[in-house]
C-alpha cells in the first residue's frame, strides 16, 4: 500500500506533463470517465453529499484489516474526475492516516479553485466526510 | 451614444482579461459592471467627504448627507416615485422584501389563514420572506403557474386566470416578479397590480431584474411597493431600494431599531423618525447610496438611446441564434415574443457545472446551478441550469465567442 503522500507525489507528477489547463481538464473528464460507478443502489439519500451544484455520493467500508476502502460518484464530470484522485488517494488508508493528511496535491495540481465553497462542486464536503467516517472508525 | 464602443469604454473592468483571454461578462443578472462615473464618485466620496451622514453638524457630515440625499432623489426621479420620501434606501433588494414582509405581518396585515400570492418564477428572496411570515402568522402561500417547460407552452407567461382566481381566495399580499430571473420575460405588472387592487389586496414588485432593461413608473403603474437592488444597475453592491406609497410609509411599524430612525428615545417611551428614516435603522452605506445618482443617471441615458434599443435587438437575435446552433440545447420560455437579454437553459448530457466551469476557464463568465430559484428550476432544469445574461455594453463578438466556446465545451464534455 503506497503512502497518502505518495500517491499525492504521483499525481503530481502525472499533472506536470500538462502544461495546459485544457489538456489537464480532458485528462479531469477522462478519469471521470474511468471512474467506477458507485452502485445504482448506493446513490441513496444518506451516501449523497449535497453540493450546491452538483450532487456527490459517497461509500465507505472498512475491512478486517481496518482499512477504509470508498466508492464515489458524482453527476457532473469534472466533479467526478477530481473525486477519483481523491478515492485513489483515500482507498485502503487506516483511519489515522486519513485524517493526519494534508491534502496538498489540489494545490500543486492547479485545481484550488474547484475547491472553495463558491465552485459548490461538493469537493469541499466530500472531503470533510471522508475525515467524519475516518474520525469515527478512529475512536471504534 | 454609440453602441456598444462607446458605452463600452465607460467600463474600465470590461477590458481585463481571465487567464490569458479577455473576459466574456455574461452574468450581469447577479452583477452588473460599474462605469468610470461611478468608480469615480466612490473614489472620491472616501478620499473628500467620507463621515457619518444625518447626525454630525461638521462639514463632511453636511457634504455626505447631501451625497446620500441626492442618490434617493436619482432614484425617486428614475421611477417616478411622487415624493422622495418614498424611497427608502435598504442593502438591497432582498432586505427591502424582508423589510415589507416582516413590517407587514408585524403591523396585522397579514394573519392566520391569509393567502401570499406569489408565481412559480420567483427569486428565492421573494419566496422565503414570505415564508418565514407564513410560519410567524398561520398564513400561507398562493402560487401561481407559469407557462415554461419541455411540454406543453413555453412562452413564461404567468396563469393569468390562475392568478385571478388565487386573488378571490383570501389573498391578502401579492408579491411577484417584473422579471424572472430565470425566464427573462417581463410579467404583465400593470394588470396583475390593476387585478389585485381590484380585489383589494396590495402589490409588492420585484424589480431585481426589470429594472435594467425596462423603464419603470411607480406612480403609472400603481404598485404598493416596487424593489431592486443597486448592483443590477450599475451602482455598487449593498445598496437597494424600497419605493413604498406614502400610505403605506405611515402604516407600517418600523423594521429594525436603533440609530437614526428615532424622534425622541426615552426608557418609558420612544417616538420614531418620520419615513423615509423610520426604516433607515443604523448608519446607512452612504457612498453607495450616493452613488445611485451616478448609476441611474447613466442608466437613464443608456435605456433612452434609440442606438441601445436597437443594439440590444441585434444582441437578442444573436443570441437566440447562438443558443439554437447548438445541438439538445433547451432554452426556457424560448417562445416568449419578447425577452430581456437573459436566457437559462440545459443542455442534453451536459451538466450545467461541467459547462460553467470549462466556460470560464476559456474565459466566458455564466452562472450556473438553481441561480436562487429552485421551485422553478427543480420543475424545468433538473435542479440545475446555465444562464446568460447580457447588458447593453455586451458586443455581437463576444455572442461569437459565447457561441464558438458553448460548441467547443459540450463536445469536450459529450465525447
Amino acid at each position: 500500500m503506497m503512502s497518502i503522500n505518495d500517491i499525492q507525489d504521483s499525481i503530481i507528477e502525472e499533472f506536470a506533463v500538462y502544461d495546459e489547463w485544457l489538456d489537464k481538464y480532458e485528462y479531469l473528464i477522462d478519469l471521470g470517465r474511468d471512474l467506477p460507478l458507485a452502485e445504482e443502489a448506493d446513490k441513496t439519500e444518506g451516501n449523497l453529499i449535497d453540493g450546491c451544484q452538483s450532487r456527490v455520493w459517497l461509500v465507505c467500508r472498512r475491512e478486517s484489516d481496518g482499512r477504509l476502502y470508498f466508492r464515489a460518484d458524482s453527476d457532473a464530470i469534472i466533479t467526478k474526475g477530481i473525486i477519483s484522485l481523491l478515492v485513489r488517494i483515500f482507498d485502503g488508508q487506516t483511519p489515522a492516516d486519513i485524517l493526519a493528511a494534508d491534502l496538498y496535491f489540489i494545490d500543486a495540481i492547479g485545481l484550488k479553485e474547484n475547491l472553495s465553497p463558491t465552485r459548490a462542486g461538493g469537493l469541499a464536503a466530500m472531503i470533510k466526510r471522508i475525515r467524519e467516517i475516518a474520525e469515527q472508525y478512529g475512536e471504534g | 451614444m454609440n453602441f456598444p464602443q462607446q458605452i463600452r469604454a465607460e467600463f474600465p473592468i470590461l477590458d481585463r482579461r481571465v487567464d490569458s483571454r479577455p473576459l466574456v461578462y455574461f452574468d450581469n443578472a447577479a452583477t452588473s459592471q460599474r462605469p468610470s462615473c461611478v468608480i469615480n464618485l466612490q473614489q472620491e466620496l472616501c478620499s473628500g467627504h467620507n463621515a457619518n451622514i444625518h447626525r454630525a453638524v461638521h462639514t463632511l457630515s453636511f457634504e455626505a448627507t447631501g451625497y446620500y440625499e441626492a442618490g434617493r432623489r436619482a432614484v425617486q426621479k428614475f421611477i417616478n416615485a411622487a415624493s422622495a420620501d418614498e424611497i427608502v434606501l435598504t442593502s438591497g433588494a432582498t432586505m427591502s422584501i424582508n423589510l415589507v414582509a416582516e413590517c407587514l405581518a408585524r403591523g396585522g396585515f397579514i394573519g392566520c389563514g391569509d393567502g401570499i400570492l406569489l408565481t412559480e418564477a420567483e427569486h428565492h428572496s421573494n419566496i422565503v420572506p414570505w415564508q418565514i411570515v407564513c410560519e410567524h402568522t398561520g398564513s400561507h402561500l398562493e402560487v401561481v403557474p407559469v407557462a415554461a417547460g419541455r411540454n406543453g407552452a413555453n412562452d413564461g407567461s404567468v396563469d393569468m386566470a390562475a392568478f385571478c382566481a388565487a386573488l378571490q381566495r383570501g389573498v391578502r399580499m401579492v408579491a411577484i416578479n417584473h422579471v424572472s430571473n430565470i425566464l427573462g420575460v417581463e410579467n404583465p405588472i400593470k394588470e396583475m397590480v390593476a387585478a389585485a387592487h381590484g380585489a383589494g389586496v396590495p402589490v409588492l414588485i420585484d424589480g431585481a431584474q426589470g429594472i435594467a432593461h425596462r423603464r419603470v413608473d411607480v406612480q403609472a403603474l400603481d404598485c404598493d411597493f416596487y424593489v431592486f437592488s443597486g448592483h443590477k444597475i450599475y451602482a455598487p453592491t449593498g445598496i437597494g431600494v424600497l419605493y413604498a406609497k406614502r400610505e403605506w410609509q405611515h402604516r407600517l411599524p418600523p423594521f429594525m431599531g436603533g440609530g437614526d430612525m428615532v424622534g425622541k428615545v426615552s426608557f418609558d417611551k420612544t417616538t420614531y423618525a418620520d419615513p423615509p428614516l423610520k426604516f433607515e435603522a443604523g448608519t446607512a452605506n452612504f457612498v453607495a447610496g450616493a452613488c445611485l445618482r451616478p448609476a441611474l443617471e447613466f442608466a437613464a441615458k443608456v435605456m433612452e438611446s434609440p442606438a441601445q434599443e436597437a443594439h440590444t435587438g441585434r444582441l437578442i437575435s444573436a443570441m437566440n441564434e447562438a443558443l439554437a446552433s447548438v445541438d439538445g440545447l433547451w432554452v426556457a420560455a424560448s417562445d416568449a415574443r419578447k425577452r430581456i437579454p437573459l436566457w437559462s437553459f440545459t443542455i442534453d448530457g451536459v451538466h450545467p457545472l461541467d459547462a460553467a466551469t470549462l466556460m470560464d476557464k476559456f474565459g466566458v463568465a455564466l452562472r450556473s446551478g438553481h441561480m436562487c430559484a429552485e421551485p422553478i428550476v427543480d420543475r424545468i432544469g433538473g435542479g440545475s441550469m446555465l444562464r446568460a445574461s447580457l447588458m447593453p455594453y455586451n458586443t455581437l463578438e463576444e455572442v461569437e465567442i459565447f457561441r464558438e466556446t458553448l460548441l467547443r465545451t459540450v463536445k469536450m464534455l459529450r465525447k
